[in-house]
Formats: C-alpha cells, sequence, structure tokens
C-alpha cells in the first residue's frame, strides 16, 4: 500500500524507497529525451509553499511537476497573505479550497507537514524540509546517485543493481548533524536499504539524543575516511545558529572540512555527495568540490527525476470506470 | 501451460490459467514472417522502417520481425522499445514497470514505424503509444502489427498486420509467449 503522503522516509520503508528508485529510473529517461515531457499528470494541480527560502528544492519541484504537465502554483511566502498574520491553517485551507492536488511544503518548523496533512482534505502533502526534521525528497535522490554511480561503474543498468547494492554499503555522514534534516532523512534511508551508517561531527553538532538511531560515531574522523563508500557532507545551518556550536570556522574546517589533504585518505571507489548549497572553503575545499567524485551537479539533475517519481507515485491513479487492460 | 503470473495486470493481480492453445509456437513464427513479408510488399523494401515494440508483450516480437525483415531484405534495422505507462489514460490501474523501458534509438522523423505489440483488444494502448510516438518525431507513417486481435475496441483503431483474428469474450485473457499463444482467463488469488 502506498502512503497517501510524503512527510517521512519512515512512510516508505525499504520497498517503498525501491519502488520510488525504479519509477524515477523511467523518468530519468524521459528527461533524455529531446522532448522531455510526458502528459502523465494533466489537469493536476500542484502547489508549492515555502516558508523558508530555496533555490533547488523549489526549482526541482516545479520543473518535475511541469515536465508531468502538471500545473504549478506557486506561492511566494513574502509576498502573501502570511505576511499579514494569516495563520498556516488558514493559508493551506484556502489553498486546497482552489482544488489544489498536491502541496509541497518547506517550514523551518519541524512537523509543519504533519499539521497540514492532517488538515489536508484531498491534498497530497510532500515535505520539502522541516525545520531540523526532515527532507525525505533529498535523501532519495542521494540514495538514487550514488546507485546510478555504483551501476555506471559496474557496467549495468541501475535498474539491474535494485536496492541490494545498499546492503552493508559504509555511509558516513559529516558536519552539522544536529541541525540537518537531510541528514535525519539519510540516516532512515540508507539504514532501511541495508547500508552502515556512521557519524562524523564536533560533540557539539551532533543531536543531544541519539538514542534510537541506527549509527555509530566516528570517534576519529581521519580514521573513519578511509573505510567508506559514500561521505555525505553538510552545510553549517548558519540561519539555525550553527555558529555559535563551533569556535570559528576555520577551526570546524581544520577539523571537520573534506579538505584536499582528506581526501587523499578517502578509497578510490568512494563517492563525495553534498545536498547543496555548497560553501566552498568551509565544510568542502573548492578544489574536492571539483573532483569526478563529488557528483553535486548529478543530484540536482536527478532530483527532478526524484521529484517526478513521487509526484506520479502519489497522484497517478484515481481513475474511476476505467478496467485495467488493452 | 503452467500457470503463469500476470503481474502487469496488477493491482487486479491475478493468475492467468490457459485453457486452451490457440497458436503453437511454429504457428507464431510463420504468422511473424507472413506479418514481416506484408511489411516490404507494403512499403516496397525496408527502407526508412524502425520496428517498436511495446512493453512488455511486443518487445519479443519486435526483436523477431525485425530479424526476419532483415534476413529478407540483406539489411539491419532499428529496433527500438516503448513504454506507454506516462501517456496512459488509466494512470494507477498499471504500476511502472521496472522492466519496462523506453529506448528508441533514432529521430523517427520521416520513418516508417511499424509499431509491434502481442495483443491488440481495447486500443487504449496503442491510443497511448502514438502519443508518446510524436514526442520522438514526426513519423511519415505509422503501422501497427499485432499477433493477435482479440475485438472488443474502445477506440477507432485497427491493426494493419495481424497474426490471428480472435474472437473473445471480454473476461478471457490471452497470453502470448514462448508457448505460442494461448487463450485462458485471469483468476484472482
Amino acid at each position: 500500500m502506498r502512503p497517501h503522503h510524503l512527510l517521512s522516509i519512515a512512510d516508505l520503508g525499504r520497498d517503498g524507497i525501491a519502488e520510488v528508485l525504479s519509477v524515477a529510473e523511467a523518468f530519468a529517461e524521459v528527461e533524455r529525451r529531446s522532448m522531455p515531457k510526458v502528459p502523465t499528470l494533466r489537469g493536476k494541480v500542484v502547489a508549492t509553499l515555502f516558508f523558508e527560502e530555496s533555490t533547488r528544492t523549489r526549482l526541482s519541484f516545479e520543473t518535475a511537476a511541469k515536465r508531468l504537465s502538471a500545473d504549478v502554483l506557486s506561492l511566494a511566502v513574502a509576498s502573501s497573505s502570511v505576511k499579514k498574520g494569516e495563520s498556516l491553517r488558514d493559508t493551506v485551507e484556502t489553498v486546497e479550497a482552489m482544488g489544489i492536488d498536491a502541496l509541497i511544503i518547506r517550514h523551518a518548523s519541524a512537523g509543519a507537514p504533519h499539521r497540514v496533512a492532517a488538515w489536508a482534505t484531498r491534498a497530497r502533502v510532500i515535505n520539502a524540509g522541516d525545520g531540523w526534521h526532515e527532507h525525505p525528497t533529498q535523501a532519495l535522490l542521494d540514495c538514487f546517485t550514488v546507485r546510478q554511480v555504483l551501476a555506471e561503474r559496474k557496467g549495468a543498468a541501475p535498474e539491474e543493481l535494485g536496492v541490494d547494492c545498499f546492503e552493508g554499503l559504509r555511509v558516513l555522514i559529516v558536519g552539522d548533524i544536529r541541525h540537518s534534516r537531510v541528514a535525519r532523512s539519510e540516516v532512515l534511508a540508507y539504514s532501511a536499504l541495508g547500508a552502515r551508517v556512521t557519524l562524523a561531527a564536533p560533540g557539539s553538532l551532533l543531536p543531544p539524543s541519539l538514542e534510537g538511531w541506527p549509527v555509530t560515531v566516528a570517534s576519529d574522523f581521519d580514521a573513519a575516511l578511509g573505510d567508506t563508500d559514500v561521505v555525505s557532507l553538510l552545510r553549517l545551518q548558519a540561519e539555525r545558529g550553527s555558529g555559535s556550536f563551533v569556535p570559528s570556522l576555520r577551526e570546524y574546517t581544520a577539523g571537520w572540512g573534506l579538505t584536499a589533504r582528506r581526501v587523499a585518505l578517502l578509497g578510490d571507489e568512494a563517492i563525495v555527495t553534498h545536498p547543496g548549497p555548497m560553501v566552498r572553503g568551509v565544510e568542502i575545499a573548492s578544489e574536492v568540490a571539483d573532483l569526478p567524485r563529488t557528483v553535486v551537479t548529478q543530484q540536482v539533475t536527478n532530483g527532478v527525476a526524484v521529484r517526478m517519481a513521487i509526484l506520479f507515485l502519489l497522484l497517478g491513479g484515481e481513475w474511476p470506470g476505467v478496467h485495467a487492460d488493452g | 501451460m503452467a500457470e503463469r503470473e500476470r503481474s502487469h495486470t496488477r493491482p487486479l493481480g491475478g493468475v492467468f490459467v490457459a485453457h486452451s492453445q490457440v497458436l503453437s509456437p511454429p504457428d507464431v513464427q510463420r504468422a511473424l514472417t507472413r506479418m514481416a513479408h506484408e511489411v516490404v510488399e507494403r512499403n516496397g523494401g525496408v527502407e526508412d522502417i524502425v520496428v517498436i515494440g511495446l512493453q512488455t508483450g511486443g518487445v519479443p516480437l519486435s526483436a523477431r520481425m525485425a530479424e526476419i525483415l532483415g534476413h529478407i531484405e540483406g539489411a539491419t534495422l532499428p529496433v527500438g522499445c516503448l513504454d506507454v505507462a506516462f501517456y496512459r489514460d488509466d494512470i494507477g490501474l498499471r504500476p511502472v514497470l521496472p522492466e519496462a523501458v523506453t529506448n528508441i534509438p533514432v529521430d523517427l522523423a520521416g520513418k516508417v514505424v511499424v509499431l509491434v505489440d502481442d495483443v491488440l483488444f481495447t486500443g487504449r494502448t496503442i491510443r497511448a503509444a502514438l502519443n508518446a510516438l510524436n514526442d520522438f518525431g514526426r513519423a511519415r507513417s505509422v503501422q501497427l502489427a499485432v499477433m493477435v486481435d482479440r475485438g472488443h475496441r474502445e477506440l477507432p483503431i485497427r491493426p494493419d498486420y495481424v497474426g490471428k483474428n480472435l474472437p473473445t469474450r471480454r473476461e478471457e485473457m490471452v497470453d502470448v509467449g514462448d508457448e505460442g499463444v494461448w487463450i485462458g482467463t485471469l483468476e484472482h488469488k
């Protein structure tokens, strides 16, 4: 049974993630066409409600919806009634009253998409990042990208690898884990697929409690690098006050940045991911960001296919009175 | 013939139970050979022809058809496959199959497309396929070859080349595979 909304990676589980990756592969083919648009969601209306700034996630969702022929409404919070004091609930009700099929929401407060999902009567809700909590589509596109790289090296189609290629994969998540929604979604996604997840961060940037997290914490960052297949770098979330958790950016880079020296400690096959936006010179050295093993651009490209898959899986269907053959 | 899982009829789901054989594997090969000759006759050769099989049943047939065409005319034909999942009007009733890929090897502008499928039934798959083909260039013409035409059309679509016309009841099911063409029913689990 498919979930009604996508609020957390936990809504999907191993099989759900596998289905998303598989459908995304079909959409990646659509994207490679000279005319990369299909009529699949014609007549559906998708709204993006971003209460926090974003470039790539919003553009990626809007591109995905447009390539599926859905109509896209984007609410720019800065110029909306939210500024006049309208509550989240009233905003959602207003938008839903216009007959919207999917609400893509980003909010500074953890759990906001869950509240919206509880209020929504017909719209499907997709979490595009809520506070420190989760950013499920980012984790999905990271998994998709990693599988794509692994497949390419084997000379196989990503589809042939299934999700078994994640079994035992060593993933090292580095940086501001405390304030990172990407980290939480990645931990859930990678571990659901059987990967072994390790965290590396200064103590002040680890969550207050890791109870129940299926992870280990690296005591020695440099040593952990030699033992890793995928390095997931995170940005210092300055807007969430990360700055006061580290003595200085320079010190942070010295202790936890992926510098040219540290890249040399990685195995030849290790992949470096970053959800963007990258801050060159802080969590990643500029020359490291440009290495072939750093797949940031590929992640952005894949984001569209993965988000097309999410929209398709949530909004496809509901065509009463048609039978399934012929 | 053993019971066969029909994954592509999910979520209706079920198992195909064969009742009687309509064409043996050699019959299928003869029908394909005849249809290939009809393609050559009608088009005065195989120049500009692109053979495209529909996922999933039409793909193996299209490869065989292209091979026969190539053999008759001593040429190698471009072969592609097409998955119409994103173009259907009953999206959600059929899953997107991981093995069903789209691969159109050439720009179709100016080409003669021979679309190959196993069974022609309501015509909705072909309607979707015609839409999909448009996105790959404006073909000079599109011709349809099916192994079995079982009737019950819901759209004004007719095949150009037919292996076998097979009157059926709507609730019956036709299966084309390595064991030939069988008629049977879909039993729910």
